[in-house]
Order: structure tokens, then sequence, then C-alpha cells
């Protein structure tokens, strides 16, 4: 489904250019969760967006295909048409656009482009309230201008109500537990769990281990240095809680 | 509402590529001869039937006007306009008293088609055609009140259609060309005409003043609300022809009323002079709201062709606790000079300014308001958007003056900028004037661009570059089109986005 190779990524820094992503590889096949767990600032974000499309970044070595397509060379919006979901570490604000409008826009853009039909607003409605109950979100929140004054906790049941309508192939989730209570992150958590099909794969990135009691991983992999340094099954995740980065850290 | 589904369909229909009203209507037309002399300005008084005061108005204007000079100090820049070069006066061939739409050119019928005008809405086509027969009437009549739009089409310079006329005048409302009124309701347009922007305001509201066409008339007799919106559609067809719009709209005592204006025009080569005069006047009580969506040929990449659009909106809040609200979708025009202002001399009176103003390509818009506090208690509210891309200027210009009568005068203004690329200008300039110690004048300012991680975040979900700036866009407007109709909000919306095309990548 996702195959990356060898990727190497940078950023103009200013003056200078600066690395992030030394030579990454990563294998996910349909139906798979896979967990990145690493330090802060070791590329996992950077990996989300260049995933997503993100502008800013350069790739200057290696490939990315998804379902054999090569993935660095569509358009953000494109990624998302063909399957591909990014929920953010930091949703953004976009004052005075209702949640609602945004998910429409969203939804019938991505059909338009797959040729299906754009929904009636009716249809869309009854699709927003599944997706909308199922994560505990409630009406009135999604007449507001999406993410503007919602809480931490608030925006992040808010990607994943816009991954549970958008139903994507490939959903990357980056920190989604963050800024999540202990409720929130098993309501968030029941949503995930409640979207893993055979033909969906995830890539959960995460700081802490705490996630992956709820949502478990087929595959860990850890990241360090701009490089995947070590993978394993989910009793990996349990061994990071215990030893911390730093060992991964010196090896980097 | 069927009016208002039509409506929306028909936004839909707009094809989003290009300025898609560019088109040309073959009607022969009644011309007269090029430029400006006091026989044109005759001919045109009696091509129209006018009384001798009229054309003793218009010469007065016309003398008036020799000796002014043409504006200088906005932010606009254009080559010099040759007013002998102009045509003055240009009426489609035999439309000049058509009695029903069967008595039309149907070609104009096709014209408005074209752009999808909701006069040719099925409802309210029938209203037209088959007056007295109460069944169509009667269909549309079961909607809300305001669902119906009465429409006074102009079509370059006379007004061709006027629909549900009988049924206005069972209110009590006059709504006609300001040619009829001229003939029909003398004492009402001497008593009013030229009350709120003399003849003698500025260069282009006097050359309007000397030599305007057409335009529409509205009178709402105390206590009655308006059963409808009334609307006109502009529309500018012959060639080097300069359109003088005059719009005399008077709500008496406790009346209301609401008025849609919207245009488009068709591509042109050589650069075409708009210059329009609104006044409204609202008496005691009375609430005039009065909407805009301004359409026009914006001219080409390089800014050729386009409209000129000079133009002279004012309200009169005459009576004590009256209303006056303007409220204005720019999107059109080569060149915008306009700024509907309100004066507030009616004690407890209130004047309102909603603006979105776009500007995209080599567009140049300086627009704002003028609210003058005369009275006591009299508050206003101004919400200006401005949203510049492409390597257009957009100036905000606005004036708040509290004369020293206007004890506790209130104002509140916000004005916002939005920058979409690094080519355009976005341009603030308040002023603030107060003779009184008791004034109270809050004025706040933005300007914001929008950020690569909000065009991302919609991306990232689908949606593509030029809809996620016209999202993003629409929501830094929502206060002003939350002030429109509904029909005119959608079609806003839609324009918004049309109008940004081009503006990244
Ligand atoms: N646009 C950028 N410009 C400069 N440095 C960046 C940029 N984006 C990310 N970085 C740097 O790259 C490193 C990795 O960032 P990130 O991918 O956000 O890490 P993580 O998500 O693992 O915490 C950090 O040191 C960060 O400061
Ligand atoms: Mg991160």
């Amino acid at each position: 489904m996702l195959s990356i190779e060898n990727l190497h990524a940078s950023v103009e820094d200013g003056e200078s250019t600066r690395e992030i992503l030394k030579g990454l590889d990563l294998e996910i096949w349909p139906g798979e969760v896979h967990a990145i767990m690493g330090p802060n600032g070791a590329g996992k974000s950077t990996l989300g967006h260049i995933i997503a499309g993100k502008d800013g970044y350069d790739v200057t070595e290696g490939t990315i295909s998804f379902n054999d397509e090569n993935l660095l060379e569509m358009a953000p919006e494109e990624r998302a048409a063909a399957g591909i979901f990014l929920a953010f570490q930091y949703p953004v604000e976009v004052p005075g656009v209702a949640t609602m409008t945004f998910l429409k826009a969203a939804l019938n853009a991505q059909r338009e482009a797959r040729g299906e039909k754009a929904l009636s607003t009716p249809e869309f409605m009854k699709a927003v309230k599944t997706a909308a109950d199922k994560l505990g979100v409630k009406q009135e929140m999604l007449r507001r201008p999406i993410n503007v004054g919602f809480s931490g906790g608030e925006k992040k049941r808010n990607e994943i109500m816009q991954m549970a309508l958008l139903q994507p192939k490939l959903a990357v989730l980056d920190e989604t537990d963050s800024g999540l209570d202990i409720d929130a992150l098993r309501i968030v958590s029941e949503g995930v769990n409640s979207l893993r099909s055979p033909e969906r794969s995830f890539l959960v990135i995460t700081h802490y281990q705490r996630l992956l009691d709820y949502i478990v991983p087929d595959h860990v992999h850890v990241l360090a240095g701009g490089r995947i340094v070590r993978s394993g099954g989910p009793e990996l995740a349990k061994e990071l809680e215990e030893r911390g980065y730093a060992e991964f850290l010196e090896a980097a | 509402m069927p009016a208002v589904q039509e409506t929306i369909d028909r936004v839909a229909a707009i094809d989003v590529d290009k300025y898609k009203y560019g088109f040309v209507t073959d009607i022969e037309s009644e011309k007269a001869p090029k430029g400006l002399s006091e026989e044109v300005i005759a001919f045109i008084s009696a091509k129209k039937g006018e009384p001798e005061w009229m054309l003793a108005w218009r010469l007065e204007a016309y003398k008036r006007w020799k000796t002014m000079t043409e504006p200088e100090w906005a932010m606009v820049d254009y080559p010099p306009i040759d007013y002998d070069s102009i045509y003055y006066y240009a009426a489609p061939k035999g439309t000049s008293a058509p009695k029903s739409l069967d008595e039309v050119d149907p070609e104009l019928l096709r014209t408005y088609e074209k752009l999808g005008i909701p006069l040719k809405e099925q409802e309210i086509l029938a209203g037209v055609r088959k007056q007295g027969e109460p069944s169509d009437l009667d269909e549309i009549a079961g909607d809300a009140p305001y669902s119906r739009v009465a429409v006074d089409a102009v079509f370059d310079s006379v007004s061709v259609v006027t629909t549900f006329k009988d049924e206005l005048a069972k209110a009590g409302v006059i709504f006609c060309s300001i040619s009829e009124a001229v003939r029909e309701h003398p004492e009402l347009v001497q008593k009013y005409l030229g009350t709120v922007v003399p003849t003698s305001d500025n260069f282009f509201a006097t050359l309007n003043s000397a030599v305007f066409t057409d335009g529409s008339f509205v009178y709402v007799p105390p206590g009655v609300r308006c059963p409808m919106e009334l609307s006109t559609y502009f529309r500018i067809n012959e060639q080097n022809t300069g359109q003088f719009e005059r719009t005399l709209i008077i709500a008496d005592k406790g009346a209301y009323v609401s008025y849609l204006e919207g245009c488009t025009a068709p591509q042109r080569d050589d650069n075409q002079l708009h210059a329009a005069v609104v006044e409204l006047i609202a008496l005691d009580d009375a609430e005039i709201k009065y909407s805009t969506v301004q359409n026009w040929y914006p001219g080409d990449a390089e800014g050729k062709g386009g409209i000129y659009n000079f133009v002279t909106k004012r309200g009169d809040c005459r009576g004590a606790r009256s209303k006056i609200s303007w409220t204005q979708v720019e999107t059109g025009s080569a060149i915008t000079w306009k700024y509907p202002s309100c004066i507030l001399r009616g004690d407890d009176s209130r004047g309102e300014f909603y603006s979105i103003a776009i500007s995209n390509g080599r567009q140049q818009i300086d627009s704002g308001t003028k609210m003058i506090h005369l009275g006591k208690n009299t508050s206003s509210r101004i919400i200006s958007k401005g949203i510049s891309a492409g390597r257009s200027s957009n100036t905000y210009r606005g004036l708040v003056r509290a004369n020293p009568k206007a004890k506790n005068a209130r104002n509140y203004t916000q004005c916002d900028s939005l920058l979409i690329g690094d080519k355009c200008a976005a341009i603030t300039i308040p002023y603030v004037e107060s003779r009184t110690g008791t004034a109270q004048f809050e004025h706040e300012a933005t300007t914001s661009k929008i950020s690569d991680d909000q065009l991302f975040y919609c991306r990232a979900r689908g949606i593509g570059e030029e809809e996620a700036v016209a999202l993003i866009v629409n929501g830094f407007v929502r206060d002003v089109i939350q002030q429109l109709p509904m029909e005119f909000a959608v079609e806003a919306q839609k324009l918004i986005g049309v109008s940004l095309e081009g503006s990244v990548g």
C-alpha cells in the first residue's frame, strides 16, 4: 500500500540546509497498523507532512509510492482523493468557515476527484451525524468555525471525526493522543479501532506508549536521527516506555 | 421557495472558468450624437418626454459641471477620459414602452437568459406574462413574503421590464423607472431628487445630474412594509455608452424596504465609464436596506477593457429613529471609486455599512464610507473586508464625523484586509472627526495573509487550491455575507470564488 524507500528530506533553515530525514524505509501493507515512536525533533511530523504533500520540504533522494503511484508527484488534494489522510498534530484554524461547510467542501471535492457524485445535503448531513456521534462531537461544534477556539482535545477529536467521515485508505495520525484526557483518549481510540479493516492502514505517530494500549499496532518503529533505527512488535513500545529513547539518540 | 431554489441552481450553473458575461447583444440602438452639449441634453430630455423643470435642472447641472475638474485624490490611476467621445444616450430600439415581456426584443431576453438573472425565473416570468391571472401569482405568494424579487431591469439606458408592479401598487409602493416617475409622480421626484446628492456635489454626480438616462424610483408610503425585495439588474451593453443611472428611494414614515442591485457587463476593449447616483431618504422610523453585488467586467489580465465605476451613493436618515444600511460586494470593474454614505440627521438614527471589496489582476479599488453624525444619539457601524490579490490595489477610505449637536454619537468601525500573494496592496485610510466631547468612536483594523498552513490544511482534506482560497476568503467575509438577503448571499459567495481565480499558484 505505502512503500517508502531511502527517503532523504531537508528544509531551508535560514542560510543553511538542514537534513531531517536521512534514508528512511517503511513498508505498510493493507490492513496494517504501524506505530512510529521517537523523541521530539526526530522527524515524525516531517514524515507525516511529506506523505500528505506539504510544501517546504526538499526530497533529495528516495521514493514514496502509494498503491503503485508515485506519491511525490501528486498534489496534496490528489493524495487526499487517492485515500491519504493526515490527522494533524496541530490542526489549523480557518476563521469564519463553519466546520460543517469545511467538511462538505472536503468530502465533495474528494468525491468529485474520484468521479463520484456529490452528496446531497441530506445525505451529507446523515454522514456527518454518524461520524460526529461516533466521536462524541456535538452538533453545536459543527456550526463553529473549524478549530477556532476549540480546546486541544476538541481539535484532536475533530480530526478523527473527519477521518471517520472521509474514510481514507491510509490514515496518518500525528500525536493524536497529546492533549487528550483519558476519556477522550478512549473515545478517539474506539473511533480509530472501529475503522480498522483489511483494506485500511494506519500510521500512528506518538511519543508515548499509552495510546498503543488502546490502538494495538501490528508493527512498532523507532524513528531517531532521521531513520528507522529499530522495528518490532507491540512489545517494543513497552520496552521504550521503560527504557526511554536515550540509547537511540546516542545511536543516531 | 421556488424562486430562491431557482436562483441557487442558476448560481450553481455559473461557469467558473472565466468571466462568462463577455458577450454582446445585437440590438440596434437609438443613440444621441457623441459628446455632451446642451443639445444632447435636450435630446435626452425630449426622448423621455420630460417636463420643462427636469430639463432646466439638467441644464443647470451641466453648466456647473463645465466649471468643475475631475477629482484626483483617490488612489486610482487611469488614462484621461475623453468626455466628448462618449455616447450619453442609447436605448434598445423599440423597447421604450413595452407592456409585457412578449413585446420585448427576444434577443434582449436571451441576454438576460445568458446572464441568468431572476427576471427569467419561471414563476416571475409567468407573473409578468399573465398579469391578472391569479393562479401564477398565488403559487409564489404562498411563500414567505421576502422570497420574491421584483425586478426593474435596466438594459443600457432604458428600463425595459418592470415586474410585479401591480401587486406593489396594491400595497401603495411605487417602483418604476426614474423616467416614468418624472412623468407620473413629478411631485415626489421634485420634492426629493437632488436633496441628498445635490447637483453640485462632485464632478461625477454633477455629470450624472445633467445626463442621467435611467434608473429606479421607489416610494414606500407611511407604515408600509414593502411586500417583496426590489431588485434592479444593471447591464452595460452598447459600446462606448456612458452609463448614468439615477436611483431615488424614499421610505416614508415607518416604512421598510429592501433593495437589491446587481450587475454584469459584456467584455469590451474600450474602458467604459459608469457614473451612477443613488439617493436614499428614510423619514421617521423608516428603514432602507440597500444591497449591491457588483460584477462588472474588470478588464483583462493587463487591466485593459474594464469598467470605470465612479459612483455616488448616499443615504439620508432624515427622520428620527430611521435606519439605512448599505451592504456591498464589489468584485468587478477596472476602477472602483465608491463611498456609500449615511447622513445621520434624525435623532436616534442609525447607519450601517457592510462591505466586501475584492481586487485581483490589475483592478484598483478606492472605496469606503462616510458616516456623518448630525443628530443626537445617532449610531453607526462599519464592517469592511478588503481582499487584494494579483497586482491589484485596494484602498479603504472612511470618514466618521460627529458634529457639535451629535451628542452621544457612537461608531464602531472594523476594517480587515486580506492579502493573497505579495504583489498586491491594501491601504486603510480612516478619518475620524469628533466635534462633540460625548462621541464614542471605536476603530479596529487588521491585515492578514492567507497562511500556507491554512491552505495546506484544506488541500490535505482534498480541497483544491483555488477552492481552498475561496473557502478561506468566504470565511473571512462571513460577517458581511450574513447581512445580504439569502438570494444574494449564495450568488455573492460564488462570485467571490470566481473573482479570485488565478490568484494563487
Ligand atoms: N520548516 C522547518 N524549518 C526548519 N526546521 C524544521 C522545519 N520543520 C521541521 N524542522 C526541524 O526538523 C526537526 C524535526 O521536526 P519534526 O518533524 O516536527 O519532529 P517531531 O514531529 O518528531 O517532533 C526538528 O528539529 C525541527 O525543528
Ligand atoms: Mg511532531
